[in-house]
């Protein structure tokens, strides 16, 4: 193939003059940690509590947690994106919309994609959760009631901590997927790492030199989180517990 | 936007939306579930292959394609395909491909290594005892694999396949990045050019959840008859 690479690209100034392409594309990676992190608290907090509250005897509350899940499971991410950004500012009371629009970027499109990439995201959690929680014996439930602990401190106690640590594998999937599924906040306009990519395609005309430097940011990125997660699952281990080493699971 | 739901725009733009729109997703997805088989399969075999670069190649492969972005994947197809194209019939200049033919090769490429995951998980579910037999029978490995190891692999594996089938479904509408006119992006079109982007956003929702849960519906059920039988 008779490509020319220009690496030197790279330290060249970005023509909105902020400095190199490698220094506006690491802003980029900033955009997109920022994005991943907040979308991944909010999906911690959802998740945990609907993939819960699944697992409890109460018929109706089951109910209005499978809703949840099944309506953010079965509509594409780009098009919550959408909703988010371009249908709920129109639905809510005028002054609020009028309001909302008028945010500056990149705040604009940064609310609606946390908002957006949390909720995706905090289905697939509770769907961990709650198999987490079936994952464990009956048993364990049944000798928490019989020590007299009561619904919610078994929960609180017995349930839960086994349950987190059986899914700590998954969830750092699931939070390499919260990573890689912001950049598609690209489409309302929030210039993560990969939107940025591809501006610096178009303003430089190098295009394998934009995505082969993403590509490597993205692969470096996923290194650092697989160790941390290492770290983590080594130091809450239980000695004889064992983690859920991940039964064959669709996913992107 | 003016008060009232605008249901006429939907209706008006039906044909372009489902003949045009919906064929080109579908078409797409069927496309790239084929192909991704195939070769999630070959990428299957290669990772558990005793061949150490084979595997290690595989395992590059797929790992990297489970690293980065859909939408980044989409963008370095996008821009190598014409190049790629052009190295294959032996021409000077990067050759002109279309949006479907470059999304179609991104899609295969890249949910293969999403099925190679799964098939591997297939074939190691299967005892190595069947292979086994299947050479003491005097059939070699791709004998073995299609006629003894793959079959029951695939079998047990439907149910994820056809899930993994159904988030390719979804996934196809990131294909607006290239400006393709998928489901999404004829409803786009539609939503811009009317100035009705609520009336459009929230009827491609209801399409695609009522097509997801639908076919989820269907998996799950088949995934009860695949396991009593087991």
């Amino acid at each position: 193939m008779n490509y020319n690479w220009h690496w030197k690209v790279l330290f060249e100034l970005e023509p909105g003059g902020t400095g190199s392409y490698l220094h506006y594309l690491l802003v980029g990676l900033a955009w997109t940690l920022a994005t991943a992190l907040a979308a991944w608290v909010l999906a911690l907090a959802i998740g945990a509590l609907v993939g819960t509250l699944r697992t409890t005897p109460m018929k109706w509350v089951v109910r209005a947690g499978n809703l949840y899940v099944e309506i953010f499971r079965n509509v594409p991410l780009i098009v919550q994106m959408f909703l988010w950004f371009f249908v709920v500012p129109e639905l809510l009371p005028r002054e609020l919309g009028d309001w909302i629009k008028q945010i500056p970027p990149p705040w604009g499109s940064y609310v609606p994609a946390v908002l957006c990439l949390g909720i995706f995201t905090s289905v697939r959690i509770a769907e961990q959760v709650r198999a987490g929680i079936n994952s464990l014996p009956r048993g364990q439930r049944l000798a928490g009631v019989a020590m007299g602990l009561t619904e919610t401190q078994s929960y609180r106690h017995v349930i839960l901590p086994q349950a987190f640590r059986i899914i700590l594998p998954p969830l750092t999937s699931e939070f390499m997927n919260v990573i890689k599924n912001s950049s598609v906040a690209l489409t309302i306009g929030l210039l993560e790492l990969t939107g940025r990519a591809r501006a610096m395609q178009e303003f430089s005309f190098r295009v394998f030199e934009a995505f082969t430097a993403a590509t490597v940011i993205y692969l470096l990125t996923n290194l650092v989180v697989v160790l941390a997660m290492r770290a983590l699952e080594h130091k809450v281990r239980v000695p004889g517990l064992i983690a859920a080493t991940g039964a064959p699971q669709a996913g992107h | 936007m003016d008060s009232g739901f605008d249901f006429d725009v939907i209706q008006r733009s039906w044909g372009y939306l489902f003949r045009e729109g919906m064929t080109f997703t579908v078409t797409l997805t069927l496309l790239a579930m084929a192909g991704g088989i195939v070769f999630g399969t070959l990428l299957a075999m290669m990772r558990l292959s005793s061949v150490k670069p084979v595997s290690i190649a595989a395992g590059a492969y797929v790992n990297l394609m489970r690293s980065i972005p859909l939408v980044l994947v989409i963008f370095w197809f996008f821009f190598l395909v014409p190049y790629i194209g052009a190295w294959a019939i032996g021409a000077r200049e990067p050759i002109k491909v279309g949006a479907f033919w470059s999304a179609a090769i991104t899609f295969t490429m890249f949910e293969a290594a999403y099925y190679c995951e799964i098939m591997r998980a297939g074939i190691q579910s299967i005892p190595r005892g069947q292979a086994w037999s299947g050479y003491a029978l005097g059939l070699d490995y791709w004998q073995t694999m299609a006629q003894i190891v793959l079959p029951q692999a695939f079998r047990n594996m439907l149910p994820v396949l056809l899930t993994q089938t159904i988030i390719l479904f979804q996934d196809t509408s990131l294909v607006y990045v290239i400006s393709a006119t998928d489901f999404l992006g004829a409803a786009a079109k539609v939503a811009n050019r009317d100035y009705r982007l609520v009336e459009m956003y929230t009827f491609v929702a209801v399409v695609y959840f009522v097509v997801s849960y639908g076919l989820s519906a269907l998996v799950k059920r088949l995934q009860e008859r695949v396991a009593i039988i087991k």
